[in-house]
């Protein structure tokens, strides 16, 4: 696509949300804008940086995450396997480490996990431990992404994973503090950022095109789906394990009155 | 003067959000894969993709936190303030809607799977035929992302516990994926990450907290988040039904 074509489509993409809000803002609410040419600079440039950004990813992110793909899953890259024998889907080890080591590296130093973390960290009056709530955040999204790539080799229905996932995090929001439900739902959208997106979609589907008897459009979705699940498990996890610890040191601060009362 | 200085920390920012693919893909090329690039893809149009990356990004986000940001939070405070429901309800509609068709993973991820849609089979394989897939199923997630949000509103004002909502949206997801075509199932899954994201998540955010300070009785933590909960639930539930309703109208056969 040319350069000139993507300007036109994404000025078509950011169109909506502009009369949407002058709309709103003229037609409904009717205050004058402050700051009007500062506005209007800041959409311009909405405008420029979405183009370039999606002419950087078709020409970077893309193609590093099915270049990745594809390295990983070659015959000559694998170990070595007797003639005619099934290919194992432990010798796809490298597929593993790869997964999870993009997930929690890019999970780990994202600013609005930093910002999210310690404001819940401040709220719970010191049970929650931000760093670790960032550990905990990273560690789902890596454990999610490792597991879509290991279904994307097994070939397994997308659907069993998710349910599994859907029945954990609905017991541990039974169980779990009530303040930190949110927090642990919302963490599951806040890591999946305009970045980490394109390169998981890719190498998903970079995997479920180059491993044998799987297709793209079966088994190639669902990385981020799980990506964005598995946070709110870790997340709910923690909080638990936290509140656990806080009301054992309580119970041994009280002495044995304490634990009675309970 | 300002603004420069401003960009330039956004600069800083965009880089260190990119850091680490890149430092992990060569890692991986460097020490594990020690393969040369193949000939289709040089480095010098990677390294200039991820300048692009960089700069887009850049731009996209110091744009939208100089003009779409402070207009959408004061239009959310403007509506909440000016008491009518139904007002507040299209308003909230609107902003998800809008939003979430400006979403570049959005954008992205929907081209992609209407390319291997389209050599799936399931959608002839031009690109006029590509592109109406992308738009469709864009503008699916876009109306689920606002419905969402209407909903979350509504919660809000009555005070309804979000997680008792959440496991009737993931029982109704499962439901709902029995009966869908099993090819649109990943999509309509994944559709649920990619909404939540640069410009989604703040507008949508700065919405839920303002309404939860402005009602009595709510707290901004406990009801002002969760709406984000909701829009990663609802466009699941919305592709899972455009899969089973009106993928039909797309594919061209009834």
């Amino acid at each position: 696509m040319g350069l000139a074509e993507i300007f036109w489509n994404t000025l078509r993409d950011i169109l909506p949300i502009i009369a949407i809000i002058f709309g709103f803002q003229y037609l409904v609410i009717r205050k004058k804008i402050k700051h009007l040419l500062q506005v209007l600079t800041g959409f311009f440039m909405v405008w420029v940086g979405l183009s370039f950004f999606l002419v950087g990813l078709e020409n970077a992110l893309f193609p590093m995450g099915e270049l990745m793909a594809t390295q990983l899953t070659d015959g000559a890259f694998l170990p070595a396997m007797a003639e005619g024998a099934q290919r194992h889907w432990s010798d796809y080890y490298w597929v593993y480490f790869f997964a999870f080591t993009i997930g929690a590296s890019t999970t780990i130093a994202e600013p609005s996990l930093i910002a999210v973390s310690i404001k819940a960290g401040e709220i719970s009056g010191g049970t929650i431990d931000p760093l670790m709530l960032r550990i905990s955040v990273a560690l789902g999204m890596a454990f999610g992404i490792t597991l879509g790539a290991w279904r994307i080799v097994m070939g397994w229905p997308l659907q069993w994973f998710v349910l599994g996932a859907y029945i954990l995090v609905i017991v541990q929001t039974l169980r779990s503090p009530r303040a930190i439900i949110p927090l642990a739902f919302d963490s599951g959208g806040v890591t999946t950022s305009t970045i980490t997106v394109p390169i998981i979609a890719a190498l998903g589907l970079g995997l479920a095109s180059t491993i044998p008897g799987r297709s793209p459009l079966m088994d190639g979705f669902g990385m981020i789906a799980l990506a964005c699940l598995f946070p709110i498990i870790t997340v709910m996890g923690y909080a638990q394990l936290a509140q656990w610890r806080a009301n054992r040191q309580r119970s041994e601060v009280n002495g044995t009155s304490a634990v009675s009362e309970e | 003067m300002e603004l420069v200085f401003s960009l330039l920390r956004q600069l800083r920012d965009s880089i260190r959000d990119l850091a680490p693919v890149v430092l992990v893909i060569g890692f991986f090329q460097l020490v594990v894969i020690r393969q040369p690039l193949p000939d289709a893809l040089a480095l010098g149009d990677l390294i200039l993709g991820l300048v692009f990356v960089v700069i887009g990004l850049t731009l996209f986000i110091k744009g939208l936190e100089l003009g779409l940001f402070p207009l959408g939070e004061g239009l959310a405070k403007a509506f909440v303030q000016k008491g009518s429901l139904s007002w507040l309800l299209l308003f909230a509609f609107a902003l998800g809607f809008g939003s979430t068709v400006a979403e570049p993973a959005l954008i992205a991820v929907a081209a992609r799977a209407s390319e291997v849609v389209s050599q799936g089979g399931l959608i002839p394989s031009s690109l006029a035929a590509q592109q109406a897939f992308a738009t469709t199923l864009r503008m699916v997630v876009a109306l689920s992302v606002g419905t969402a949000v209407v909903v979350g509103v509504i919660r809000i004002f009555n005070g309804w516990p979000l997680h008792l909502m959440i496991i009737s949206g993931y029982i109704l997801v499962l439901v709902l994926t029995f009966i869908a075509p099993s090819e649109i199932i990943g999509i309509a899954y994944d559709s649920g990450g990619v909404t939540t994201s640069t410009i989604t998540v703040p507008l949508v955010t700065a919405l839920g907290v303002g309404l939860a300070s402005a009602i009595k009785g709510r707290n901004p933590m406990l009801d002002g988040f969760g709406l984000i909960a909701f829009a990663s639930v609802m466009p699941i539930i919305f592709v899972l039904l455009f899969g089973i309703f009106g993928l039909g109208l797309v594919t061209g056969d009834h």
